[in-house]
């Protein structure tokens, strides 16, 4: 057999033309002067699509509304949207050219945990600046991340609080096989062994995973009062259906979801999941001035029926709050970014935030809420008063052992 | 024969000089990660272009190679403590399995051993018992499910759905350096070379004509007195080598593996790619491996939204117009110009 020599000539051919012509369009700076390039990377393929998409929407909206005030600096902000494809390898490579081809300011990115901790060495090798906008599980502070989104401290142990409060001692573990459920589940198994609950039983189904009827069956004979619940994405729908069909009631045995905010109540069915509750740190019927404003501009930009969620709010919130701390610092340097970061304080649409420059995390207010009928989330239960970030846990005596930095 | 290998020789010197020269650094570890891909598509190329054997689950050879690296990496660096990922899942002490890995030569070793230990137990079993075709393509399909099933599952042992990431250095060279990457590109791409030459020799030599003849008709080589299940299982285990090294050179160049990386979708991406550059010539194989690698970064930094329907459709496009391939139509070029 012979190796055809055209076919030779071609290999090489490619070879040189993926050399040669770096994809255009990432914009030759013609007017780089009066322009600052933003990244912004969410999956807008695969599953997680569905949930990072309106997170896009979100950080995009933010980017027009600084631009319709003039910019930042006086110049203004170009986004450079890319797909994380929900394939972790990809966030990476994709991080990567944000940084090194595109050379962006920062970059407002991810969603689940795995996707954050394949970007995670690409923003510190290169110091560069991710906004991630997502509650997670905590034990993590890269000083090249600032996270908007909850750590355990504003989001799981409120919600057991609140489980306490309610006089729920015992309590069933339901979660996807990954590190957030897991890492949660450790969290509230130490704290329930410090406030005298009880842990009925711990389960984990893979992610993607629909046949809950053994699950729910397990869960039904062990009578909880309870069940905290970390399933993420379209189990969520298999479970709370199963659960229906069991005919357990929300009254009867409430499960609390950390996963589940306004844009899955949709997809779940609000039949299926109404009268149960949620932890998270914003409902779009929170009542604050600046949430009216971003509701409404919001569904003025995407559409009437479109509703906005906790993760949305606070990628929204990230690119204000970077652009603050830009006009703060006076440069999109990152060094310099990072320090004017710590201490800004603005009305978001959550209530007041405050970023903690020590561990880059937010001061946010817990909220509690029910899930109604008409598949928004009434509030019924807040912490009072934005909580200091604490993802190591270090504030928390029973967590002792927990968090190894 | 030194004509024959002009052209050879002209891809190498641009493959090794030219494009370190030209590319960006970013550009340059994405061209090694492509040629990643092409050393597992070399072996694709053998197994099924050669051999007939469609295998749907090269990306569990790919991954078996991958995490011996990772291992390795994540090892040599935490520096007798345990990786981060066990720390945060909750693992107290280093499992048994991960202790021999902490030496570069026998992860490297298990890199390419494993693979292929499991492809000739595969082999064994399976082509014995005369299982081929779809049957076969199925079972590998199925061996890529459940390989991530059981490493999701197993999240203290291989962390999880995140898989491991987060590697600084190998052999003390400082992975984030640009100098690093250059490095092992040159590696990639010298050890594809090597690579694709052996598997070429192989090929043309008496065991290739024995392959060939297998795919072509297994009954009547099994008449003459050869023992067809042993030619297969030979060739798969080859093939499943060559992913498992392909792997180990993937971690230190893109910086992660994870089980997204080796199921069946990558799997049947690799497969694709193969269609679409040629499986018939082996250098088809690596040129497909190239041309969907680039084609997929190239449309999705274009088109962020929907450049997965591109790809498709340069797949649809590629089979419809020419059946065998980009090689195929090369070679029907060619032919017209000599004739």
């Amino acid at each position: 057999m012979r190796t055809p020599r055209a076919l030779v000539s071609a290999l090489l051919l490619t070879t040189l033309a993926a050399c040669g012509s770096p994809p255009s369009g990432s914009g030759s700076s013609a007017d780089a002067q009066d322009e600052i390039k933003v990244g912004v990377l969410h999956s807008l393929s695969g599953t997680m699509a569905i949930s990072e998409v309106t997170v896009r929407d979100a950080e995009l909206l933010a980017i027009e509304e600084i631009n319709q005030a003039g910019g930042v600096l006086g110049k203004k902000l170009v986004p450079v949207v890319e797909d994380g494809a929900s394939d972790w390898p990809t966030f990476a490579e994709k991080a990567t050219k944000l940084i090194r081809q595109d050379k962006v300011a920062t970059v407002f990115g991810g969603w689940t945990s795995a996707s954050r901790k394949a970007m995670l060495p690409v923003f510190e090798r290169y110091k560069s600046l991710l906004w991630y906008p997502v509650q997670y599980e905590g034990l993590e502070s890269s000083p090249n991340i600032f996270y908007t989104g909850a750590t355990t401290n504003q989001q799981i142990i409120p919600g057991l609080d609140y489980l306490k409060e309610q006089g729920k001692k015992k309590i069933f573990l339901v979660g996807s096989d990954y590190v957030f459920p897991r890492t949660a589940n450790k969290i509230i198994k130490a704290y329930a062994a410090a406030n005298g609950m009880q842990v009925l039983g711990e389960e984990y189904t893979p992610l993607g995973h629909t046949e809950y009827s053994t699950l729910v069956n397990k869960v039904v004979q062990a009578g909880p009062d309870a069940v905290f619940n970390t399933l993420n994405g379209d189990s969520n729908v298999a479970f709370f259906k199963q659960l229906k069909s069991a005919g357990v009631s929300a009254e009867a045995m409430p499960v609390l979801s950390v996963s589940v905010a306004e844009e899955e109540v949709k997809g779940i069915g609000v039949d299926n999941i109404a009268g149960h509750p949620v932890a998270w740190n914003y409902y779009q019927t929170t009542d604050t001035p600046a949430n009216q404003a971003f509701v409404k501009a919001f569904k003025a930009a995407y559409g009437e029926d479109k509703v906005t969620s906790d993760p949305m709010q606070a990628g929204y919130n990230a690119v204000h709050l970077w652009a603050e701390a830009v006009k703060k610092a006076g440069t999109t340097e990152v060094e310099a970014v990072k320090k004017a970061a710590g201490g800004i304080a603005l009305e978001r649409p959550e209530g007041l935030v405050t970023i903690d420059g020590e561990n880059q995390h937010l001061y946010k207010t817990a909220r509690i809420g029910v899930i109604r009928p008409d598949g928004l989330i009434e509030q019924v239960w807040d912490s009072g008063e934005p909580i200091k970030p604490d993802p190591y846990l270090k504030g928390y005596s029973w967590a002792g052992g927990l968090a190894e930095e | 024969m030194i004509k024959r290998n002009l052209p050879f020789a002209a891809i190498a010197v641009i493959a090794l000089v030219a494009a370190p020269l030209l590319l960006e650094p970013f550009r340059l570890s994405l061209l090694a990660k492509y040629l990643c891909y092409a050393i597992v598509a070399l072996g694709i190329g053998l197994a099924w272009g050669q051999g007939g054997m469609l295998t749907l689950g090269q990306g569990v050879f790919f991954g078996l190679g991958g995490y011996a690296m990772a291992m390795y990496l994540k090892l040599s660096e935490s520096g007798g403590g345990l990786p981060d990922f066990m720390v945060w899942s909750g693992v107290e002490e280093l499992p048994a399995l991960w202790a021999p890995f902490a030496n570069p030569v026998f992860a490297l070793t298990m890199a390419v051993a494993g693979p292929v230990l499991l492809a000739v137990v595969l082999g064994t079993l399976v082509f014995r018992q005369r299982v081929r075709g779809a049957y076969f393509a199925i079972l590998t399909q199925a061996l890529a499910a459940a390989m991530v099933i059981l490493l999701v599952g197993q999240q203290g042992l291989t962390g999880g759905t995140n898989g491991m990431t987060n590697f600084f250095e190998l052999f003390g060279a400082d992975l984030a350096d640009d100098s690093t990457q250059r490095v092992l590109y040159l590696v990639v791409a010298g050890v594809l070379g090597v690579l694709y030459l052996a598997t070429r020799q192989l090929v043309n030599s008496r065991f290739g004509r024995l392959l060939v003849a297998v795919r072509d008709g297994e009954d009547r080589v099994r008449f003459l007195g050869y023992d067809p299940a042993l030619v297969k299982t030979v060739t798969f285990a080859v093939s499943a080598g060559l992913a498992g090294l392909a792997g180990a050179l993937f971690v230190p160049v893109v910086g992660i593996i994870s089980p997204a990386l080796l199921g069946v979708v990558p799997s049947l991406e690799l497969v694709v790619a193969v269609a679409v550059g040629g499986r018939q010539v082996l250098a088809g194989a690596v040129l497909g491996a190239v041309v969907m690698g680039y084609a997929q970064t190239t449309f999705s930094e274009q088109f962020a939204n929907g450049w997965l329907y591109l790809q498709g459709a340069l797949f649809i496009l590629v089979m419809t117009l020419a059946p065998k391939g980009i090689a195929g139509i090369l070679g029907r070029l060619r032919r017209a110009r000599t004739a």
